[in-house]
């Protein structure tokens, strides 16, 4: 029981690697109390061999994704309140990725996709070059502004089931950088983009579930983005600048 | 799967997406049978007539109705993620998913009540 006189939520956290456990542990309750606060708890007061990431606490960095109560999620950012069932949090890694130990997971194969997808701006100018204008109410750079807000935290990525199923598959992440670089006309690498999403696992397997646009913590459409990469790399393949 | 795996995949969409992948299982399944049927008409004209009495079977009808839903919603379905692939992006389409669902449930009601 805490001074709020609420009762003591009943948290469990996975601890170990892929073969681990749930292991219960109780933390008081507080008010305006995020699921980072409590795996903090945890850590600091009741176990410190618990593992985890963060950095920003703000929603910005995209370090603190979990599993929570079966959904992927930002924790910084995620009120106890609004998903706790009862007083039940049950915290886990993201899925999709390795888990290295406890809430920690191998974010390499999530980043590594992100390189494959050529997410990666390709300059056309030198820095002798004037700056370009972009002027941001250009069909272009809109379609680009929707998508460019990602935060990398790979949640979407640990919601998709293309993910789960196809291992080669790039993911909602991936593709959806490398839908606003392909809306970026500053760019010089767009045939090697195209080429490289629509390769064997890229834009063209995903299912447009929509599961990554549900869970986006920053409200991002990848599902949206993927179809336009669709529609770019089919037709760039009509207009053989790309193959099959 | 982990604890809950499947409550983050209680939405619409990605029911729309179950119902698509069996409704085209189903529909695979029962292709071929329809085209034995087919074959009878060409083959054996009696074995045919006796198909269709046996066809004429409420339960065979309402196995009928059944088809022409898992039909209706496999295109509705289908035709809403052309739409979404091809198209500039619209919103709702979880309402949209829900309605291709509805009016197939429609469809295969009329369906049902006309051969009935
Ligand atoms: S829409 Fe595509 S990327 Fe998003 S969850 Fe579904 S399959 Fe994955
Ligand atoms: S698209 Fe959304 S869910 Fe995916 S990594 Fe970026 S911010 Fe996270
Ligand atoms: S800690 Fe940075 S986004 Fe949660």
């Amino acid at each position: 029981m805490t001074p709020s006189g609420k009762p003591d939520l009943s948290v469990s956290i996975w601890r170990g690697g892929a073969d681990g456990a749930y292991r219960t542990y109780s933390v008081p309750s507080r008010d305006s109390q995020t699921v980072l606060d409590v795996v903090t708890y945890v850590q600091r007061h009741l176990d410190p061999t618990l593992s985890y990431r963060f950095a920003c606490r703000v929603g910005m960095c995209g370090s603190c994704a979990m599993t929570v109560n079966g959904r992927p999620r930002w924790t910084c950012r995620t009120h106890v309140s609004r998903v706790a069932k009862g007083d039940k949090l049950t915290v886990g890694p993201l899925e999709n990725l390795p888990v290295v130990k406890d809430l920690a997971t191998d974010m390499r194969p999530f980043f590594e996709k992100w390189q494959d997808a050529k997410g990666v701006f390709e300059p056309s100018k030198t820095r002798d070059d004037a700056i370009e204008p972009i002027r941001p109410d250009t069909r272009q750079r809109q379609l680009a502004d929707a998508g460019v807000e990602c935060i990398n935290c790979g949640v979407c990525y640990a919601a998709c089931d293309t993910v789960k199923w196809n291992t080669d598959y790039l993911g909602p992440a991936a593709l959806n950088r490398a839908w606003t670089l392909a809306n970026d006309v500053r760019d010089a690498g767009q045939t090697e983009r195209l080429q490289a999403v629509a390769s064997g696992g890229g834009c063209h397997a995903c299912h447009s579930h929509q599961s990554c646009q549900e869970h986006c913590p920053q409200t991002l459409n990848p599902t949206a983005s993927i179809a336009g990469l669709k529609r770019l790399t089919a037709l760039a393949y009509l207009r053989g600048e790309i193959e099959a | 799967m982990s604890v809950g795996a499947l409550s983050r995949r209680r939405n619409a969409l990605w029911y729309a997406a179950l119902v698509h992948r069996l409704s085209g299982l189903g529909l695979a399944v029962f292709l071929p049978l329809h085209f034995l049927t087919l074959a009878l008409a060409v083959e054996d004209g009696a074995r045919l007539d006796g198909f269709f009495r046996f066809a004429d079977m409420p339960a065979v009808k309402l196995g009928e109705t059944g088809l022409v839903f898992l039909l209706a919603v496999h295109f509705l379905g289908g035709l809403r993620i052309l739409f979404v692939e091809n198209f500039t992006w619209r919103g709702n389409q979880a309402k949209l998913a829900s309605a291709a669902g509805g009016l197939a449930m429609l469809l295969a009601f009329v369906f049902l009540i006309r051969v009935l």
